[in-house]
């Protein structure tokens, strides 16, 4: 009651009365260009996105050659030329398993079927249909029913490419590296070499260099024991061999062609792991023209791409910082005269420059494949960030800051670099990083085209890689389609990365995307 | 304005003698070496005809008498390895045909396209079609042209077989151009030189509509009676034209350039496949002359942009201080 009367009496009461009041520190921490830019950028899904394939570009760049056994410099396997992509582990849940799709006449069905009965005939007399269908090199994956098109019978047949392979003739073997290859046979309990064949039991001539035909034939067909031709799987297990056997009977592992140099012929799947220290094919994205592991080329174009980008990137906008910082800071005769420079250079078609430079430098080995293209895109590169940076210096040149300076006694080189250029920083950055994807497209175009000529140098580019793929397109799409992709995912992503760095290092845009 | 082109010609062709020159010097600094695969007598006559064309005098005297040989007999030299004995510049006119018959197909396919998706996309702003429509866009923009020239080679052209895979020879269509044979053959080019453009095209025209259709004099438009579709037509689209149409400009000009690869890829006997054999059999004389046209191209264009904003916007005057 007494309380009620007080409060009508006197409603209000110094909220305050005995605090003492100072300076609280924030609670919050500040939030500054770059920080909110960074704040803004993580808002962006799309640029996002765009970071993280990036990354995972740059990491597939530097890790396959790092766990690959091959290196982008070693020359390609000849024997491998042209394969599709095999990799054991991937093969189980088909994928990259090595088998391409063939239409098979009967010809071609039984020479393919015999390869793996050859691989099962060690010593030359145990030639067996059913060995040889069991066997784990049986070159068919699936084969479809027969049909008849065109008065000839033909089986679709899933071929496995690296067993269709089969056998290879090896030349220059010394005794020595013979007795270590049958070392190694039977330490790892796995053929190696393989009974020659007698060439003088072929029915062609052009049949010797193909090791895979190991049997006699009539008419391009296995013969059996009586001379007749085979016409049928069921009956290749009669089939007569062509080895060649001395005159006992027993079957030749080498013919001498030089002096201690030995011919053989080789089973080149194991001889393959005999080079390799026991490991198996492994070609995740398949071989070139010249068997050259595409993974490890690609891993090589990106790396080439990337770097040349950023270096690109690095050295124009160095150029262009000084020469637009001169420009725009002192204006006037010195700015009319520099723009008049650079008004003609960007009149430059870069097709021509390029070609120009590739002519000069890099064709008469003047300066390094890398240098040289650097050089050209740097050519006329640098003048976007110079007219971009020469407009930011006009806008701040004569802010009241930087007259401040000036009266304070700052020299113009202070007051250009520690007064005027970080202001314009995020802004040229931003619109410089938009340039890289365009080198990288423009160098992988030019490289195509052989306008820049990296063949002779032993860089490899997404853009030769194209090349090759182009030729072998019909045929062999394995080539051209992980450039094709990687340079579309590097595009994009580019784009949407820098997009989204372009807005969040634009402060007017904040809080227009709620 | 009279004045203003004169001034604008006159630095052209000072721009273009500039790097002319340039060339000039870097491809006559080249030591001269005979085509590899030849024999010995065939050199013999290689370099006869090198001492009598000058190869061999300074370079600023086979300079001087390159220019008074353009500008006296319009003579730029002789193409010795592509065209055996033609000149240069008849080498050049004889492929002009093909480049700027493509690039011509390809923008009346893929202008009318661009714009109205471009619209289709401005008027449909923030709703599901617009997302697809820049989802694609930003796909389109961004992926190379030759991976869809790849694409459309290999799944049109090999696997189905609707068009040939590489463009037809004159002679294969009928000695003219303009034969169907000769179209249909074209057909794979125009497309995968259009994706670009049409995506290019339809993000530009959906930011200018955009932007004017939230401009005050729209509204001012709708206060004073019109209809939606009226105000759209009539003042938005007009306005959001202005740049635009100097933009279809540029494409064209780009497109020049753009079809190198296009061509490289469907063998279309243009320009730009000229200029790369050039280079790759050091046909010299021919080089210059493709190298003269890219740049003309580049400085005709830009003139001609500068003076198009003109007479589209007559708010616009050329030239004023």
């Amino acid at each position: 009651m007494e309380q009620q009367e007080k409060e009508r009496k006197n409603p209000f009461a110094f909220a305050q009365k005995d605090a003492k009041l100072t300076d609280l520190k924030f609670d919050t921490k500040p939030v500054g260009y770059f920080k909110d830019a960074w704040l803004r950028f993580k808002k962006s899904k799309a640029a996002v996105v765009g970071a993280v394939i990036i990354i995972l570009i740059v990491l597939y760049a530097i890790f396959t050659p790092v766990f690959s056994s091959h290196s982008s410099g070693e020359n390609g396997d000849g024997n491998y030329k042209l394969m599709v992509p095999y990799n054991e582990p991937l093969s189980h849940i088909n994928i990259a398993d090595g088998t391409y799709s063939k239409k098979c006449n009967p010809k071609a069905y039984l020479s393919l079927s015999a390869i793996s009965i050859g691989y099962e005939d060690h010593d030359g007399s145990s030639i067996s249909l059913e060995k040889g269908q069991a066997s784990q090199f049986n070159v068919f994956k699936s084969v479809s029913e027969p049909y008849t098109s065109s008065g000839t019978v033909y089986r679709d047949c899933k071929v496995q490419a690296y067993y269709e392979k089969g056998f290879v003739y090896m030349d220059g073997i010394t005794e020595d590296a013979f007795n270590a290859m049958v070392d190694w046979q039977t330490k790892n309990n796995a053929q190696i070499i393989y009974p020659m064949v007698d060439d003088t039991l072929l029915e062609i001539s052009s049949q010797a260099s193909n090791a895979n035909i190991f049997f006699q034939t009539k008419s391009g067909y296995p013969i059996d024991q009586n001379g007749a031709k085979i016409t049928e799987l069921a009956k290749l297990g009669e089939m007569k061999d062509a080895y060649l056997r001395d005159s006992s009977g027993t079957v030749q592992f080498w013919e001498a062609k030089a002096s201690n140099q030995r011919y053989i012929r080789v089973w080149y799947w194991n001889y393959y792991r005999y080079m390799n220290n026991g490991a198996i094919p492994n070609y995740l994205l398949g071989t070139d023209d010249l068997g050259r592991d595409i993974a490890v080329r690609l891993a090589s174009g990106i790396g080439l791409s990337l770097l040349l980008g950023v270096s690109t990137f690095i050295v124009n906008f160095t150029i262009g910082a000084i020469y637009g910082a001169i420009e725009g800071y002192y204006g006037g005769v010195t700015d009319l005269i520099m723009e008049r420079i650079s008004d003609i250079l960007a009149d430059i078609p870069f097709i021509v420059l390029a070609s120009i430079v590739n002519i000069q430098l890099i064709s008469t080995n003047k300066m390094s494949p890398f240098g040289a293209i650097v050089f050209a895109f740097v050519l006329t590169g640098w003048i976007g960030p110079a007219y971009r940076l020469r407009t930011q210096f006009y806008r701040f040149k004569n802010q009241e800051y930087v007259l401040a300076a000036r009266t304070l006694g700052a020299s113009d080189a202070r007051i250009m670099w520690k007064h005027i250029f970080p202001n314009t920083l995020g802004t040229i950055i931003t619109a410089s990083v938009l340039t890289i994807p365009g080198t990288i497209f423009t160098e992988s175009m030019l490289s195509y085209l052989n306008i820049i000529n990296l063949n002779q140098g032993s860089i490899t580019s997404l853009g030769t890689i194209l090349a090759t793929g182009q030729q072998y397109m019909t045929t062999y799409p394995h080539i051209i389609v992980p450039p094709c992709i990687i340079i579309s995912l590097l595009m994009i992503s580019f784009n949407l990365f820098g997009n989204g760095l372009r807005d969040a290092f634009n402060p007017s845009l904040r809080g227009a995307e709620e | 304005m009279f004045k203003y082109i004169l001034k604008r010609i006159g630095l052209l062709l000072m721009t273009f003698l500039i790097i002319m020159v340039i060339c000039f010097v870097m491809i006559k600094s080249l030591p001269l070496t005979p085509p590899e695969g030849i024999n010995e007598s065939q050199v013999a006559v290689i370099k006869a005809r090198w001492e009598a064309l000058g190869y061999y005098q300074p370079v600023m005297i086979q300079l001087w008498r390159y220019f008074v040989n353009i500008i006296t007999k319009w003579d730029w030299g002789t193409s010795w390895y592509i065209d055996y004995n033609l000149s240069a510049i008849r080498s050049l006119t004889n492929r002009i045909g093909p480049t700027m018959l493509i690039n011509t197909y390809s923008l009346i396919f893929s202008v009318p396209l661009g714009i109205v998706l471009g619209i289709f996309a401005a008027l449909k702003k923030n709703k599901w079609q617009d997302n697809v429509i820049s989802v694609l866009i930003m796909v389109f923009v961004s992926v190379p042209s030759y991976v869809y020239a790849f694409l459309v080679q290999y799944f049109f052209c090999f696997k189905v077989q609707i068009w040939p895979l590489t463009a037809s020879s004159l002679s294969d269509a009928g000695g003219s151009y303009f034969s169907w044979t000769m179209f249909h053959s074209l057909v794979p080019a125009i497309l995968s030189l259009s994706f670009g453009t049409i995506a290019g095209l339809a993000r530009f025209v959906r930011a200018e509509l955009t932007e004017s259709l939230t401009s005050e004099y729209m509204l001012l438009a709708r206060a004073k009676g019109l209809t939606n579709t009226q105000a759209t037509v009539r003042h938005a689209l007009n306005n959001a034209m202005v740049p635009i149409l100097p933009s279809i400009l540029a494409d064209f000009i780009d497109i020049i350039g753009g079809s190198l690869v296009i061509e490289q890829i469907f063998s279309i006997p243009g320009v730009g496949y000229l200029f790369i054999k050039a280079i790759n059999m050091k046909d010299y004389d021919v080089y210059m002359v493709c190298n003269g046209f890219y740049v003309f191209i580049g400085l005709a264009a830009s003139i001609l942009i500068d003076l198009s904003y003109g007479f589209i916007d007559p708010r616009i005057r050329m030239g004023e201080k």
